[in-house]
C-alpha cells in the first residue's frame, strides 16, 4: 500500500511539473498571495468582489470586455434585481435589425453582457499602439500563475533596467512575459475611491479587481467547494466502511 | 415450510432458459470466476480502469448535449456549459480531470503487467489487446483535446496531424485527409467531434475481448506462477469487495482534483479561445503523451522521429518475446527487478523532458533517454532471460502463502 501512494505521489508530481516547469525563464515568478476563494471552503469575499466590480467599471472597462459574464450574474454577487437593471441600462447594446431593417442601439437589459468598449478588433488596436486588450472573463484561468499573476501584474510596473531596449509605446513589467507590455499603468494609489471607505491603495485596488476577475473566471467556485466537501466525505467514510467490510470477509482466507 | 418455487423464481428460471444472462454474468465476475488468493492491490487498476472508461461515457454524453461543434461556437459552447448549465461545471471537470486519471489507472496497470510479466504465455493475446485499448485510448484523448477549442487544441492539433506528412509519398494527402481541408479547421473539429463519440464505445468492445481473453487462462497472480484451482477463491464476493475498497479510496483523490484543483492538469492557455493567427510560445501535448514526445524530438529527423514514437508503442506488441525469461514475476528475478524500476524512472524522466523548451539539458537527457528506453526493451530484456539466474519459485500458490502466514 505504502508503494503504491509513493507511486501515485511521483506520478502526481510528474503532471503538476508538466504545467509548472513551463514558465518562462526571464520574467519575474509572481509571489503566492492569501485570497478568500483559496481552501477548502474558500468563498469570494462579497465586499471586495463587489469593490473589484467598481474598479472594472471604472478603469478596465474602458479598454477590456467581459464577453462571458451578463449582468443578471451579478446578482450573485449581493447586487439587487433592480440595482442591475439600473446598472444595464447606463450600457448601450447594439440591437437590430428591426422592421425597417435597420441597426439599432438600445439600453442594455439584464440578460446582456458586458458589451466591447471597442466595435472591432482593428479600432481596439488603434486605440492601444497596435496591442489588443484581451477579454477579462478568463483571465484568471489563462494564465500561470492565475490571480497571483494578474495581480502581480498589475502592480509590476517599474523603470526598465538600464540597457533594456524597451519598444515606443510599451511599458516595462517585471511579471509580463517578455517585459513588454501594451497597458499603460493602469492601477495607482486612490485612483479609484470606494464608497465604503475600504483603504485604495494601489496593492488594495489590485486585489480587489482580480477576486472580481477570478469570480467571473470562476462563477460557480463557491458550489464546487461546498458539493466538492459533501461528496468527497461520504466517499471518504464509505471507503472506510468498505475496508472494515473487506478485512472481515478476507479474515479465514489465507492470502 | 413451502416447497413450490416462488413465481419470481419461476419468471427468472424461465428467461434464464432462452438468454442465460444471468449465468453469463455469474461467470464472468461472480460466483463462478475463481481468481488467484493472493493478488495484491495492483490487481485493482483493471477494475478502476472499467469505472474511468464508464465515467468518461458518462460524462461525455452530456457534455455532447451541450457541445456545439463549430469553429466560432465551440469555445462559447464550452463556457456555457460552465456557467449556465445545471452542474455543468461538475460534469465538464469531471470529465477534463477523469482522462488524466483513466491514463494514471492504465500506466499502472500496464506496470503492473511488465513488472509481475502478466504479457507472457499464455496471456499474449490478452496483452495486445490491453494495447490496441491504449491505443483507442490515446487517439481518444487526442481527438476530445481538439474540441474546446483553445489555443492548446488548436494547435497541439495543428502540430500533431502534421506529423503524418513525414511519411513518404502519401503523407501530405493523409494530412489532408484528417483536416477534411488544408488547415485546422470547422471540418477537421466536425470529424474529429465524430470519432471522439465513437472511439469510446469500439474500447468497450474491446474490453469485453480483454476480459474474454482474461478468462481463458485466468489472470495472472505476484507469483506469476500458475494457480491450481486450490489456490482460487471465487470473485464475488472476495474481489468484488477489495474492488470496491480500492474505488472508494480512488474516488477521494479523484474527487479532490476535481473539486479543489480542477485545472492543475491542464494548460491555462487552452483557456484563450483558438487563434490561427497567434502561436502559443510553447506548445505541449497533454502530460500523458509527454514520453513519446520526448521520444519524437530525440531524434533530429523528421520521419525517422515519428516512427520512432509510434514504434516505441507497437514494440510493447513484441514484449511477450523480446523477454525470453520464463519466470514471470519480477519477485524472482532479481536483476531485472532493478532494471524495471530504471525504466520507470527513465519513463518519468521523459515526461519531464517533453515538457520543456526544446534547448540545453532537456534535450540531452531526452536522448539518453529515448535510447535507454529501446536498449531496455530491445537488448537487456532479452540478454537478462538468458543470463540472470531467478530465484527458485514455491511450488504452489498456497505454499507460499501459507508459508508467510506462519
Ligand atoms: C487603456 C486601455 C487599457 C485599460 C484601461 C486596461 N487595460 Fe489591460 N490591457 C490593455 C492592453 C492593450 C493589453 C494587451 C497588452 C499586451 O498584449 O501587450 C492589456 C492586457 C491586460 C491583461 C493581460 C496580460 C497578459 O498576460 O497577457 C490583463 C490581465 C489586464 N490587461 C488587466 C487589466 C485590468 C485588471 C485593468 C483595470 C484595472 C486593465 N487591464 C485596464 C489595455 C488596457
Ligand atoms: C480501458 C482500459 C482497460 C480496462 C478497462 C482493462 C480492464 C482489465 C481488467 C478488469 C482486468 C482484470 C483485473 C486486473 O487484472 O486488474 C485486466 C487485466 C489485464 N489487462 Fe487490462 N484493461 C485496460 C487496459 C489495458 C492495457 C492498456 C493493457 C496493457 C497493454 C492491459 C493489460 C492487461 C493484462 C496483461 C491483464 C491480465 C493481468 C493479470 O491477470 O495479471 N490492460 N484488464
Amino acid at each position: 500500500m505504502k508503494k503504491l501512494l509513493l507511486a501515485a505521489a511521483a506520478v502526481a508530481a510528474l503532471n503538476v511539473s508538466s504545467t509548472s516547469l513551463r514558465a518562462a525563464e526571464h520574467e519575474a515568478h509572481p509571489p503566492k498571495e492569501d485570497w478568500s476563494f483559496n481552501g477548502v471552503l474558500g468563498e469570494f469575499d462579497r465586499e471586495q468582489v463587489q469593490r473589484g466590480f467598481q474598479v472594472y467599471k471604472e478603469i478596465c472597462s474602458a479598454c477590456h470586455s467581459l464577453n462571458y459574464v451578463a449582468f443578471r450574474n451579478l446578482e450573485t454577487l449581493g447586487y439587487s434585481e433592480a440595482q442591475i437593471k439600473t446598472l444595464a441600462a447606463t450600457y448601450d447594446i447594439d440591437d437590430g435589425p428591426n422592421d425597417q431593417g435597420e441597426m439599432f442601439k438600445r439600453k442594455g437589459k439584464a440578460s446582456d453582457r458586458f458589451p466591447h468598449p471597442f466595435p472591432n478588433e482593428q479600432a481596439a488596436r488603434l486605440a492601444n499602439n497596435g496591442a489588443l486588450p484581451p477579454d477579462l472573463s478568463l483571465m484568471t484561468k489563462a494564465r500561470e500563475g492565475g490571480p497571483d499573476y494578474v495581480y502581480h501584474l498589475m502592480l509590476g510596473y517599474e523603470d526598465a533596467p538600464a540597457g533594456f531596449h524597451l519598444l515606443e509605446g510599451l511599458s516595462y513589467n517585471k511579471y509580463f512575459p517578455g517585459n513588454q507590455i501594451g497597458m499603460p499603468k493602469q492601477i495607482s494609489d486612490g485612483v479609484v475611491t470606494f464608497a465604503d471607505g475600504s483603504p485604495n491603495d494601489a496593492a488594495h485596488i489590485a486585489k480587489d479587481v482580480t477576486a472580481f476577475l477570478h469570480w467571473a473566471a470562476e462563477p460557480k467556485l463557491e458550489a464546487r467547494h461546498s458539493t466538492g466537501l459533501r461528496v468527497t466525505l461520504y466517499a471518504l467514510l464509505f471507503a472506510v466502511l468498505a475496508f472494515f467490510y473487506k478485512r472481515r470477509l478476507w479474515k479465514n482466507i489465507p492470502h | 415450510m413451502n416447497t413450490e418455487k416462488s413465481t419470481i423464481r419461476k419468471i427468472y428460471e424461465w428467461h434464464e432458459a432462452r438468454l442465460p444472462i444471468v449465468s453469463w454474468l455469474d461467470h464472468s465476475l461472480g460466483t463462478k470466476y475463481p481468481v488467484p488468493r493472493n493478488l495484491n492491490y495492483w490487481w485493482n487498476f483493471g477494475s478502476l480502469a472499467m469505472f474511468m472508461l464508464a465515467v468518461m461515457i458518462f460524462s461525455g454524453i452530456f457534455l455532447a448535449m451541450n457541445y456545439t461543434p463549430h469553429v466560432t461556437m465551440a469555445f462559447d459552447s464550452v463556457e456555457r456549459i460552465m456557467r449556465d448549465v445545471n452542474y455543468g461545471w461538475l460534469i465538464r471537470y469531471m470529465h477534463a480531470n477523469g482522462a488524466s486519471f483513466f491514463f494514471i489507472v492504465v500506466y499502472i496497470h500496464i506496470l503492473r503487467g511488465m513488472y509481475y510479466g502478466s504479457y507472457k504465455a499464455p496471456r499474449e493475446v490478452l496483452w495486445w489487446i490491453g494495447l490496441l485499448i491504449y491505443l483507442a485510448m490515446m487517439a481518444t484523448g487526442f481527438l476530445g483535446y481538439v474540441l474546446p477549442w483553445g489555443q492548446m487544441s488548436f494547435w497541439g492539433a495543428t502540430v500533431i496531424t502534421n506529423l503524418f506528412s513525414a511519411i513518404p509519398l502519401v503523407g501530405d494527402s493523409i494530412v489532408t485527409l484528417l483536416w477534411g481541408g488544408f488547415s485546422v479547421d470547422n471540418p477537421t473539429l466536425n470529424r474529429f467531434f465524430s470519432l471522439h463519440y465513437l472511439l469510446p464505445f469500439v474500447i468497450v468492445g474491446l474490453v469485453f475481448l480483454h476480459i474474454w481473453a482474461l478468462h481463458v487462462p485466468g489472470a495472472n497472480n505476484p507469483l506469476g506462477i500458475d494457480a491450481a484451482p486450490a489456490d482460487k477463491i471465487p470473485f464475488f464476493p472476495y474481489y468484488v469487495a477489495k474492488d470496491v475498497f480500492g474505488l472508494a479510496v480512488f474516488v477521494v483523490i479523484y474527487f479532490a482534483v476535481v473539486f479543489w484543483a480542477p485545472n492543475l492538469l491542464g494548460d491555462p492557455v487552452n483557456y484563450v479561445k483558438a487563434n490561427p493567427l497567434v502561436t502559443p510560445a510553447h506548445i505541449v501535448p497533454e502530460w500523458y503523451y509527454l514520453p513519446f514526445y520526448t521520444i519524437l524530438k530525440a531524434i533530429p529527423n523528421k520521419l525517422l522521429g515519428v516512427i520512432a514514437m509510434f514504434g516505441s508503442i507497437l514494440i510493447m506488441f513484441a514484449l511477450p518475446w523480446l523477454d525470453t525469461s520464463r519466470v514471470r514475476s519480477a519477485s524472482f528475478r532479481p536483476v531485472f527487478r532493478v532494471f524495471f524500476w530504471i525504466f520507470v524512472a527513465n519513463a518519468l524522466m521523459l515526461g519531464w523532458c517533453g515538457a520543456q523548451l526544446p534547448e540545453g539539458l532537456p534535450v540531452i537527457l531526452g536522448r539518453i533517454g529515448a535510447f535507454w528506453y529501446f536498449f531496455h526493451l530491445v537488448i537487456l530484456l532479452p540478454m537478462l532471460g538468458w543470463l540472470e539466474t531467478p530465484k527458485p519459485l514455491p511450488t504452489s500458490i498456497s505454499q507460499s502463502v501459507l508459508k508467510a502466514a506462519e
